[in-house]
């Protein structure tokens, strides 16, 4: 059974990573109650996520203060109540004011029109509005500041149709355009795609391996011929394959319930997920490498959930964040996956506007598995 | 017994340390091919270091080791594809079938599918494992569990293989027939080496080494050394060695 030098075929048949892929499928296939968490987990998630966490804000109170005075900007208020998400109570004299209102929490959002809006706008230039919003409550915030945007769309459409020629524009703040209605569960579910991958395979892959040593097998394999990267590639495959049913899992429940779309290409999504997910699992390795028991990896695994939730932007939007905040969201393979799922899932967006993200996402899978290769060692010290 | 071509284990001055405790100290040992050789002492004699020494598990702190005729210290992995090791966890998946346990392991070692098939079907006849082919090694009982775990641990017919307390914790009459099981092995050249708590299964063995606080106090047939001590039995002479050596120490 020992022969000197072998084709290639021969080593690709004697190669160990068959045995451990083989193994660990069918040990998955045994363990019914994990396969069952792994697809009823996303399942209760999107369901919690999607119906709980409501961030449209609607009738939100609303002070104005109508510098302008004019036909103009008095419209402009108007279209402001009808997006229903703004109810004005007052009007107020001056920005004094305006801050004592939101400062009193008896206003969540103020619109200032400046003095010169109705002129800008007869001399066809770009008139600009600000809707001050109560940042306090990040949700309600990003709720108004989408809904004063899209004021600000509509009213230049407007313009612009009763106008002949050049029509003048109204700035109101941007946000994105996408997910007009900002109905949150269209926004959260691809989030919740990112969210489930990141705790499931970094648990998944650091148990599969603590498993191992605390039933004492892991001894046993060290001491047979088995490359470590046989070893950490066979641990890894079959996760993948868990990872994609998740994702369509999560797509599938998001369109049912939630009538969440996917207007860009199924395909690259699924493509741009296998390096989050090889990254995730890499880290769910390195793991595997710092702790002793499984109790230990479950409970790394959902500390590294939180700063997930908290700073990739699947929650609160990245660009809100204090500069430190936003380092650690750049560290986190999510933040870019989740630039690509939104990309793909709501803006229809391709590989040729989120190839640094995918090429980001591509750096993470190699480095971490690279590093949890290292890291482990075929000793038992 | 002792064979040129492949020889067991050679070690010189082997020794290990963890922080300040000698664990193993200038350890020289030699077996020659298709010994059983028993390793004695008592817990926290130095055994299980020394077995993992010679397997690659734990680097030695200074001193040399050969095993099959290679250096484990350099080259382990290509000491690892001819030896086999039997911890006394027994290291079987529960959820796998006994056949399945063997393959894996003859995949691991790297046999092919042909290969796999027909050394499955020669282990089940060796170890007499056919009839629970398809059980889960779960929930197989200590004897069961035990001739399964040496199937896997000599699935690639190593040169030599390495038993640690391979018979803790299993009935008498599953320790019988494991022990017969070793002596065919043997019998067919495979070097074994043993530790054991037992005194009826250091007897068996072909020659015993005595290790107590990480030193060899002893080594020799178990004949040799009941009478080189005079005394009427391998505990006897385990206990008044171990008794010795604490004195010297102390």
């Amino acid at each position: 059974m020992r022969t000197a030098p072998r084709g290639f075929a021969e080593r690709v048949a004697r190669w160990p990573f068959w045995a451990m892929l083989w193994k660990e499928f069918v040990q998955l296939k045994r363990d019914r109650f994990t396969l069952a968490m792994m697809i009823g987990i996303p399942v209760i998630q999107i369901g919690l996520f999607g119906y709980a966490i409501q961030t449209e804000v609607r009738h939100l109170p609303t002070v104005v203060l109508d510098e302008s005075r004019s036909e103009q900007s008095r419209d402009l208020v108007k279209a402001l109540e009808n997006t229903g998400n703004f109810d004005i109570v007052a009007q107020v004299a001056d920005r004094d004011a305006l801050r004592r209102w939101i400062e009193l929490g008896d206003a969540k959002a103020g619109l200032v029109i400046p003095p010169d809006f109705a002129r800008d706008l007869k001399r066809r230039r770009e008139a600009t509005a600000q809707v001050v919003v109560d940042a306090a409550d990040p949700l309600s915030a990003s709720a108004a500041i989408s809904a004063g945007s899209q004021l600000g769309a509509i009213q230049t459409r407007r313009l612009a149709a009763s106008q002949p020629g050049i029509a003048p524009v109204i700035d109101v703040r941007v946000r994105p355009w996408y997910n007009p209605g900002l109905r949150s569960a269209v926004y959260i579910v691809p989030g919740i795609i990112g969210v489930i991958l990141s705790m499931t395979m970094v648990v998944i892959a650091s148990i599969a391996v603590v498993r191992e040593r605390e039933r004492g097998t892991l001894e046993q394999l060290i001491v047979t011929p088995i490359s470590k990267t046989s070893l950490m590639l066979g641990k890894i495959v079959p996760f993948l394959l868990i990872g994609y049913v998740q994702i369509s899992v999560i797509l599938l429940v998001g369109k049912v319930l939630f009538d969440v779309p996917v207007v860009g290409s199924i395909t690259e999504l699924y493509l741009i997920a296998l390096p989050f997910i090889v990254a995730s699992l890499g880290i769910g390795l390195l793991v595997s490498a710092a702790v002793k028991s499984q109790a230990q990896a479950m409970q790394l695994g959902f500390f590294y959930l939180l700063p997930n939730i908290l700073l990739s932007g699947f929650m609160f939007p990245r660009e809100a964040m204090p500069g430190p905040a936003q380092w650690i969201g750049a560290t986190l393979p999510l933040t870019y996956f989740l630039t690509t799922l939104r990309g793909i899932l709501l803006k229809g967006v391709g590989f040729e506007e989120l190839w640094r993200e995918t090429l980001v996402l591509v750096l993470f899978a190699v480095v971490l598995v690279a590093l949890a290769v290292r890291r482990f060692r075929k000793t038992i010290e | 017994m002792t064979a040129v071509d492949v020889p067991g284990i050679h070690t010189e001055k082997l020794r290990k340390t963890f922080g300040p405790i000698e664990a193993v100290s200038g350890l020289d040992l030699d077996v020659g091919r298709g010994e059983i050789f028993g390793l004695l002492g008592p817990n926290g004699s130095g055994k299980t270091t020394t077995i993992r020494m010679l397997t690659g598990l734990i680097a030695p702190t200074s001193g040399s080791a050969t095993v099959v005729g290679i250096d484990v210290v350099r080259s382990p992995e290509q000491v690892r594809r001819r030896i086999g090791y039997m911890s006394q966890r027994f290291g079987l998946y529960e959820d796998l079938t006994v056949e399945e346990n063997i393959r894996f392991y003859g995949g691991v070692y790297g046999l092919t599918a042909a290969e796999r098939r027909q050394r499955v079907a020669e282990q089940f006849a060796t170890y007499r494992l056919g009839e629970r082919a398809r059980q889960l090694a779960g929930t197989l009982s200590g004897g069961w569990k035990q001739r399964l775990a040496l199937a896997c641990a000599t699935v690639h017919s190593p040169d030599l293989v390495f038993l640690d307390e391979p018979t803790a914790g299993v009935d008498p009459a599953s320790r019988q027939l494991f022990w017969q099981l070793i002596k065919e092995q043997a019998g067919l050249g495979m070097t074994i080496i043993v530790t054991t708590h037992y005194m009826d299964e250091a007897e068996r063995c072909g020659r015993l080494a005595f290790l107590s606080r990480g030193h060899l106090i002893g080594v020799g047939t178990p004949a040799e050394i009941t009478a080189r001590f005079g005394l009427p039995s391998i505990e006897a002479v385990f206990i008044e060695l171990q008794r010795r050596d604490e004195g010297a120490i102390a």
